[in-house]
């Protein structure tokens, strides 16, 4: 394989002496532990997606992908997607420029703050809406009266949604500009650009390698979130199902192959997501900030 | 207060050439605020209304006291797997060199890209009686699909990329030499890994421990498929929340909600506490 990775790696592996490796039984030892841990609980599940969804054959399988509620659920993800991604991105761009360019008080408390949704459940996240926005909630009665429907309809998704995908694109952005420092943008303003041409023309192409892997991970975690989602859809058929929710509702029909259809399309993105990203990381390495995995 | 001296010299951020402050930190923090901060403390806030007696009421319930045990339970079991074959696997990645470790390394980050649902499916199918893992499973006795054995399956599956990628960074920039002189000073391999790597891998192994474990607890989607949802047995507390939700106790789903928030807010406390020690006494 033509991977630079592999090649930058090599004189570490060359340098190797019998006294700082492990024996070679020993080392396949650890390969096979590797392989069949790995083997059994990722590559399985992913065959078994794309397998139980083509177990009754190819025009049952498309039938359950044109079938008009899937096609609801299909709609709904992307204009969820569409609606909490780009939300989330000029979000996590004003909130690196602000903790990146500056210095200022309580910055560490607002870096964990932003973090904060990655510790909460995903069931907790749908929760505090329902608890502002339900009939029982501190608005509920206001929203009531004056016709408002968030709960159980896509506005509730979409908040829930931007929720627990909040912090994804900011916590890309602020260790990568951080690392590149204030210097480019000293130098074009003191050439007479403004602000906005300042990160417009120097900051975005700096990082753009860095915002777009913080989008794919966003946007990843946006179609295929399920609990937060769960709670506050209210699970109606053709008007609030989500394609993780419209899954749900197959399977718990025992029509398992049309909710493995659904779920393979959810497979193949979790896929393209992966590949791309891991494009990102060997073209781009150090474009992308040395935070990695998430 | 006592930071009367520096009073002079105290300025909210220093000063820049760089515009845009005022505008960038404002947004952020009214969408901070708006979309994460009132929420939570709405949850924070109706659960303090519930009063003393009905959160003691609610928190003491064999139901709810059993779901909370199943998911620390688990989630704890789940994470020491994982920070045992994570720390293998993160190791294989970084030291050995094979064909197809870029797309094994790659596949390791599929738990966060994969959406839950599909995972919770998948998982249920594969270990199910007549599912390809559970049929050989079945005759040994194992059950795994719809016992708390699932869960912890499942759990596994969402963690193992945590401690994965919080080690194998770690384990990038050690310092070969410091191998070189354990082994020239006479330390067999297994002592060398044992008594002068592992030290200084712990505090990333219990990050990674950390993380895996505070996902766990909170996990729902992977879960609710395999785990059966047996009340006292195998029910988790996320899925008790939803249960009391869909029941209209608020009251109850809120009050669960809490416990847990409160329950991992502590647990990361004595994680964090336990890394400063390590990176004290191993840094």
């Amino acid at each position: 394989m033509a991977d630079p990775e592999i090649k930058s790696y090599a004189p570490h592996h060359e340098s190797q002496s019998a006294a700082v490796t492990e024996s070679r039984p020993a080392k396949a030892v650890l390969m096979i532990v590797t392989f069949a841990f790995l083997g059994i609980f990722l590559l399985l599940p992913l065959i078994v997606v794309f397998n139980e969804a083509f177990a009754r054959g190819l025009s049952a399988y498309t039938e359950a992908l044109t079938s008009p509620d899937t096609r609801s659920a299909i709609h709904l993800t992307l204009l969820v997607a569409a609606i909490s991604v780009p939300l989330n991105i000029v979000f996590g761009i004003s909130a690196a420029w602000a903790i990146a360019k500056f210095e200022f008080k309580g910055k560490a408390f607002l870096t964990t703050l932003i973090d904060l949704p990655f510790s909460v459940s995903p069931v907790i996240s749908g929760l505090v809406y329902v608890l502002l926005f339900g009939a029982q909630g501190l608005f509920g009665a206001w929203l009531k009266a004056h016709g408002i429907v968030i709960l159980f309809a896509v506005p509730g998704i979409v908040l829930a949604t931007i929720f627990v995908t909040f912090p994804f694109v900011a916590r890309e952005l602020i260790p990568l500009m951080q690392e590149q420092g204030n210097g480019d943008e000293e130098a074009a303003l003191s050439l007479g650009a403004n602000g906005w041409q300042a990160f417009w023309y120097v900051t975005l192409p700096n990082v753009k390698w860095g915002l777009l892997y913080g989008v794919l991970l966003c946007n990843a975690r946006a179609m295929g979130e399920f609990g937060a989602v769960s709670v506050v859809s209210g699970h109606i058929r053709g008007l609030t199902n989500t394609m993780p929710l419209h899954v749900e509702i197959l399977y718990n029909e025992y029509n398992a192959a049309a909710a493995f259809a659904v779920a393979s399309l959810l497979a193949g993105l979790a896929l393209v997501t992966l590949v791309l990203k891991t494009l990102l990381e060997m073209r781009y390495g150090a474009e992308i900030a040395a935070t990695r995995g998430h | 207060m006592t930071t009367a001296p520096a009073k002079a010299g105290w300025r909210f951020r220093q000063p820049s050439v760089i515009p845009g402050f005022g505008l960038t930190l404002g947004f952020s923090l009214a969408y901070l605020t708006l979309i994460i901060l009132i929420p939570l403390s709405g949850l924070i806030w109706r659960s303090a209304a519930l009063g003393w007696t009905d959160f003691w009421a609610i928190a003491t319930d064999r139901r709810t006291i059993n779901a909370l045990e199943i998911s620390f339970g688990t989630a704890f079991i789940a994470a020491a797997v994982n920070v045992v074959f994570g720390t293998i696997v993160a190791w294989v990645l970084v030291r050995y060199n094979f064909p197809g470790r870029r797309i094994v390394d790659a596949m390791v980050d599929l738990p966060f890209a994969l959406p839950t649902a599909v995972a919770g499916i998948a998982l249920t199918t594969l270990y199910a009686p007549n599912g390809w893992l559970g049929s050989l499973l079945a005759p040994l006795g194992i059950k795994v699909a719809y016992t708390p054995l699932g869960i912890v399956i499942a759990l596994i599956f969402i963690g193992l990329p945590f401690v994965v990628r919080t080690v194998q960074p770690i384990m990038e920039e050690i310092d070969k030499e410091v191998e070189e002189v354990a082994a020239t000073l006479g330390a067999n391999r297994f002592q060398t890994i044992a008594r002068v790597l592992l030290p200084g891998l712990a505090p990333a192994i219990v990050t990674g421990f950390a993380l895996a474990f505070a996902r766990g607890v909170g996990e729902y989607g992977s879960v609710i498929f395999i785990a059966g949802n047996l009340p006292y047995k195998s029910e988790i507390a996320p899925l008790l929340i939803v249960i009391r939700l869909e029941e209209y106790n608020y009251a109850a789903a809120t009050a669960i909600a809490a416990i847990m928030l409160a329950l991992s807010f502590v647990m990361l406390l004595v994680i964090n506490l336990v890394q400063t020690w390590s990176r004290k006494r191993y840094g």
